[in-house]
């Protein structure tokens, strides 16, 4: 067994291990040292001789580090005598207590005491099984930031005594907003990277989907988990059609709608349907508005008034600048540019979003509909300036230059 | 994440073997596919249903020729697949380690081949692909 297959084991096994050994430990830190010590020790010793059943071994292997590191603590004497006595540890995996398990290390990795940078580096850690590595190289740090916010974040959860265990009942909603936040926001840094010189980094947002995909099958009753679901994958279904060749960025009205992926659709709209149960939240309408995109065949031919009364109820429950400038888009869309400038001068006048290279991007665009060039090409210019990512300021740039 | 398909190959014989417990099969089937969702991987999963019930088409001689199954020569069958979204081969490797299936059986692991690996400016590719798809 080499390398590959050792982190393709862990993969598919690292939550429940993280999990079942946190629960026998009471120590989320603890149980995460383990089960690092004994992936690396199986990086060692599964190329020369593989285990029978290579999941066990690494649970055994990490419930051995967790011992060996609680006999270390003296203070910790009866814990460790309670702990090597639980014959539970022996009898494998019980999938109603592991399900409880991993979802209750997805509320402590994206606890509230931690900080965002620590949320997403910890749960695509301990829940997605992914390497420090492979996380600074998804979000563009460096190796020793992400270990620096992993350590960090695990002591932050020991600092603040956070339990192991599942929300009550009435704290469960809020919580859980704050896992489907982190998830959502590893996918935008997978769907629109925020710099650097690529505009997509799929292997992010996917990991994203299948996260939310387990989250979806753990609270199969919670209406947004199918709505962030839906929206992630009807928008990583248009990801075949968002960048050209040389990966430079197609806009929406140039994409070829023939390259979308149309599995990808189904699945986003059938999480869509479970999500409208009980009428839609933040996320579902967002996936809503994604699905009325999917189903037109060109820009011209889309739904434009569903989606601004989409975007309408969308500034309602969740209100944000970045909702209003994407309904100004939609008005413009609908009913001329004209009325759409307007919803965008007010956001410039309230200064909602300094800063932002999308207002005067957006404005800009509204400016060279309307005929109004020199101050189109002006908005455009400031636009890029603002703009982080390269993929995107060359965009604006060739449209400022287009206006002559 | 590339997709692969695992591909179910039993014989007549497993065939006949997982018949025989079929409720089991069908349990450990059921408790495998609800821990591939639980991982987020699975995407699709159909089995296929007694061979004797199928039909060929051979395409031998000038005109296409149907017979009634079961297969006359073929040593394997296609019985089922799923279909995983996954980050490896090695992870769909694993996975296809853990099928339950009965001795003597096969699973062959394929990957899908992706849309953006249509050499581009293939517009027969492309359409036909999408042409596929947006009527399934």
């Amino acid at each position: 067994m080499g390398t590959a297959d050792v982190e393709a084991v862990w993969r598919i096994e690292s939550a429940r291990i993280v999990a079942a050994l946190t629960r026998f430990t009471g120590d989320f830190g603890l149980a995460e040292d383990a089960a690092q010590e004994a992936v690396a020790e199986a990086l060692v010793s599964w190329p020369v001789a593989a285990p029978a059943n290579p999941a066990g071994w690494l649970m055994a292997t990490a419930r051995r580090r967790a011992i060996d590191a609680i006999r270390r603590r003296t203070a910790l004497q009866d814990r460790y005598a309670l702990l090597a006595a639980d014959p539970a540890v022996d009898e494998g995996f019980d999938p109603d207590r592991i399900d409880d398990d991993v979802l209750a290390l997805m509320f402590v990795s994206c606890h509230p005491v931690l900080s965002p940078e620590a949320r997403v580096a910890l749960t695509l850690r301990v829940v997605g099984g992914l390497s420090s590595e492979e996380i600074a190289r998804a979000f563009l740090v460096p190796v020793p930031t992400v270990q620096a916010r992993i350590t960090r974040g695990k002591k932050t959860i020991a600092a603040a005594g956070v339990p192991f265990e599942l929300p009550a009942a009435g704290e469960r909603r809020e919580r859980l907003g704050d896992v489907l936040s982190v998830l959502y926001v590893i996918f935008t840094e997978g769907s629109t990277a925020t710099s650097g010189d690529r505009l997509l980094r799929p292997d992010v947002a996917y990991e994203a989907i299948r996260l939310a995909r387990t989250l979806a099958a753990l609270q199969p009753d919670e209406p947004e988990v199918h709505g962030l679901l839906a929206l992630c994958e009807l928008t990583a279904a248009r990801f075949p059609a968002r960048t050209g060749p040389d990966g430079s960025p197609i806009l929406l009205a140039d994409q070829d709608r023939r390259r979308w992926d149309f599995s990808a659709i189904r699945r986003g709209l059938a999480a869509l349907a479970r999500a409208s149960a009980r009428g839609l939240g933040p996320y579902g309408l967002q996936a809503a508005i994604a699905a009325t995109h999917a189903a037109a065949p060109s820009v011209e031919a889309t739904d434009w008034d569903r989606i601004v009364v989409l975007y309408e109820a969308l500034g309602r429950v969740a209100p944000s600048p970045v909702v209003e400038l994407n309904r100004a888009v939609a008005v413009a869309m609908a009913s001329g540019p004209a009325q759409a400038l307007a919803i965008v001068d007010e956001l410039i006048a309230a200064d909602r979003l300094p800063g932002s290279h999308l207002v005067p991007t957006v404005r800009g665009e509204l400016l060279a509909r309307l005929g109004r060039r020199p101050e189109a090409r002006a908005e455009l210019e400031l636009a890029a300036r603002l703009c982080a990512n390269e993929r995107e300021r060359s965009v604006v740039l060739r449209k400022a230059a287009a206006l002559g | 994440m590339p997709k692969y398909m695992l591909i179910m190959r039993g014989t007549d014989e497993t065939n006949a073997a997982m018949m025989a417990s079929i409720d089991e099969a069908m349990a450990a089937t059921h408790r495998f596919i609800e821990e591939m969702i639980k991982a987020g991987v699975l995407l699709a999963a159909e089995g296929l249903d007694d061979p004797s019930r199928g039909v060929v088409v051979d395409f031998s001689g000038e005109t296409p020729v149907v017979t009634d199954g079961p297969y006359g020569e073929t040593k394997e069958l296609f019985g089922g697949y799923f279909l995983l979204d996954v980050a490896s081969k090695q992870e769909a490797i694993e996975w296809a380690k853990r099928v339950p299936a009965v001795a003597g059986s096969k699973i062959e692991v394929r990957r899908v081949a992706g849309s953006d690996e249509v050499p581009q400016g293939n517009e027969r590719s492309v359409e036909e692909r999408a042409g596929r798809e947006s009527r399934i």
